[in-house]
């Protein structure tokens, strides 16, 4: 039964084609525009995804832009609960000119990338690293996108730190993870500090934020009010959170625009829905007739509405399964222009599960006032219907 | 005394219409014999297609009783009532009413959907239904690709697959060329002469009438008294 049941309903999907085509086209636009808007929050989130529940940030309670003494490194690293100890600097070099933006930092040499193993380094890339002053790691993203290998000398001009810093790749990164961040720029924190003392001594043995690895077993929140503990009432007070919650800090300053594209990302699909229900509306008045004539052979109403039901999830599913598969390759293809927004962008598959769930709910809710309308026809009526 | 195979027992039928009562039928009280060939004959708008329709079950009678094979169809609810169609009423429509994405024999294959016959069962059927009406070589022809006469025979074989009590044809021939419909006429008459089913006409055409085995005739509603071909 539910062979012919199948054919009849895909046969009716494939009557009017030129209409179908147009839906299909639609759905598929929408449902792939959903997977694209669904995977830039996911890229939102990605610095928040990737971080780490066993790393802390402590920074300035003031903000950001204010920074801590070297000193405390020390004082921190000798609270409880602490493991591993890094620091580092908000950079903000300029690579020829400003759109050439990339995240740069100066950092501890000879502890960060300990605290960070999802930078995967050749260990003598990271030895040639610490060894060279002027050493400088960058992500492989980032060195495919200007041409860097290693041993390329790289001149940045520093905006928050004047000047002109020429940097020397010693070693090339790669993402543990499809998540990590390979579009970083790292050099010494030494050779930053050096520098300053010589031109900007006040801004000197200064640091942006403390990076803090949890001991095993350790809970965050205790180490985080031991810490600002510490510094409680000295002139530089620290605040002190989980990684997750630092990274939070920043995607909650653009929370509007995140909950924009979500919400456009939801009405795309409810325009597509009522592009779909009326198509189904349109296809299921054209057939009263036919649908008159079922229910008189003795086809049950359930079974007319099981009929109409049919052809919009066809329609529905296949435009879901289009675009679900096109959606990877077409993220692909953006996040090369993306690159230097979002470093990550990459479509989950909890992404596309809803992407087919989406395609599964305009299916049904297409069908629904069609299919009563075909389910409630009086058969006499139906018969005098000119389609 | 073999039971009628349709009992209509002052059987009325109105309409609502902007708050007036339209009656269509009035009082109709007559038996069709298993095996009889009625035709209905009547001008437009004198309830012959209401009264087929309230015997095919597909409409409710405003009071009265019309019993078919032992069962009051005007009691049913529609449910049962889309059930007992199935089992018991085959459908011959003016104008076809194929399925235009099904070929022939699914069409003919349809109806025994509502059955438990397993596919192979309900395909073989299908085959002899179609052999019947001679369209074995059209099996898997669309409506669109058949002539008028074919459609109808199609129509037919969907109407007998499942060996329904009863066959309520509508103007069967009204949409077709002399020829054609004389086709059909010659194959309803051969049905019910040599597979004994009852069958119910409709019709304007005096032909198709005489090719019946009675006639009634409905003038304003009310129906005249039978005629008894030879």
């Amino acid at each position: 039964m539910l062979t012919l049941f199948f054919r009849f309903a895909l046969r009716n999907t494939l009557r009017h084609r030129l209409r179908s085509l147009l839906t299909l086209a639609g759905l598929i636009v929408a449902i792939l525009a959903f997977g694209l808007l669904q995977t830039i929050i996911s890229a939102w989130y990605a610095g928040v995804n990737a971080a780490s529940p066993n790393r802390l940030i402590s920074r300035n309670a003031i903000s950001l832009t204010f920074p801590l003494p070297l000193a405390y490194a020390e004082r921190i690293r000798a609270q409880e609960g602490i493991e591993r100890l890094s620091w580092a600097n908000w950079f903000g070099g300029v690579y020829i000119d400003e759109s050439n933006f990339f995240p740069s930092f100066a950092v501890d040499a000879p502890s960060y990338f300990a605290l960070y193993p999802e930078f995967v380094l050749p260990a003598e890339q990271q030895a040639a690293f610490i060894r060279d002053r002027r050493g400088a790691v960058v992500g492989a993203k980032l060195a495919k996108r200007f041409g860097w290998e290693v041993g390329d000398v790289v001149p940045l001009r520093g905006t928050i730190y004047p000047g002109n810093w020429d940097f020397v790749v010693r070693g090339i990164y790669h993402g543990r993870d499809a998540s990590t961040d390979e579009n970083q720029f790292f050099f010494q924190w030494d050779y930053l500090n050096e520098r300053l003392r010589n031109t900007l001594p006040g801004m000197s043995n200064q640091v942006g934020i403390y990076l803090l690895q949890l001991a095993p077993g350790q809970n965050a929140a205790g180490v985080s009010v031991r810490v600002d503990a510490e510094f409680r009432n000295s002139l530089a007070e620290t605040l002190t959170e989980t990684e997750k919650a630092f990274q939070m800090s920043f995607v909650a300053m653009t929370g509007a625009i995140v909950s924009a594209i979500e919400i456009v990302s939801y009405v795309v699909i409810l325009i597509i829905m009522a592009v779909m229900a009326n198509t189904m509306a349109m296809a299921a008045r054209e057939r009263s007739r036919e649908y008159a004539t079922l229910k008189a052979l003795g086809f049950p109403p359930h079974g007319i509405g099981m009929l109409v039901l049919a052809e919009s999830l066809l329609l529905a599913l296949a435009g879901g399964a289009i675009a679900v598969a096109l959606t990877p390759p077409l993220a692909s293809a953006i996040s090369h222009q993306l690159e230097q927004f979002f470093p990550v962008f990459a479509v989950q598959t909890v992404t596309m599960q809803h992407q087919a769930l989406a395609a599964l709910g305009i299916g049904c809710v297409a069908a629904i006032l069609p299919a009563l309308r075909a389910m409630r026809i009086r058969i006499t009526d139906g018969l005098r219907a000119i389609a | 005394m073999t039971p009628p195979c349709v009992s209509l027992q002052h059987v009325s039928k109105h309409y609502e219409r902007g708050g007036q009562r339209l009656p269509v039928l009035s009082d109709i009280h007559f038996d069709i014999q298993p095996g009889d060939y009625l035709a209905l004959m009547g001008p437009s708008g004198s309830g012959k297609s209401t009264l087929l329709n309230l015997i095919a079950g597909i409409d409710q009678p405003s009071s009265g009783a019309i019993v078919v094979g032992g069962t009051d169809i005007a009691t049913l609810g529609e449910r049962a009532l889309a059930d007992w169609r199935a089992a018991n009423i085959g459908f011959i429509f003016q104008f076809y009413n194929l399925m235009p994405v099904l070929n022939a024999l699914e069409n003919v294959e349809l109806p025994l959907l509502l059955t438990g016959l397993n596919r192979r069962q309900r395909r073989e059927r299908a085959l002899f239904a179609l052999e019947l009406v001679g369209l074995s070589d059209r099996l898997q022809h669309y409506p669109s690709e058949l002539s008028g006469g074919q459609q109808q025979r199609v129509a037919i074989a969907r109407a007998i697959v499942s060996d329904p009590t009863l066959l309520v044809a509508d103007e069967p021939t009204g949409d077709l060329d002399r020829k054609s419909g004389e086709e059909i006429l010659t194959l309803l008459e051969r049905l019910n002469r040599d597979a004994g089913k009852t069958i119910i006409m409709v019709t304007h055409d005096q032909k198709a009438a005489d090719a019946a085995r009675s006639v009634r005739h409905l003038e304003k509603g009310e129906l005249s008294a039978l005629e008894v071909r030879a």
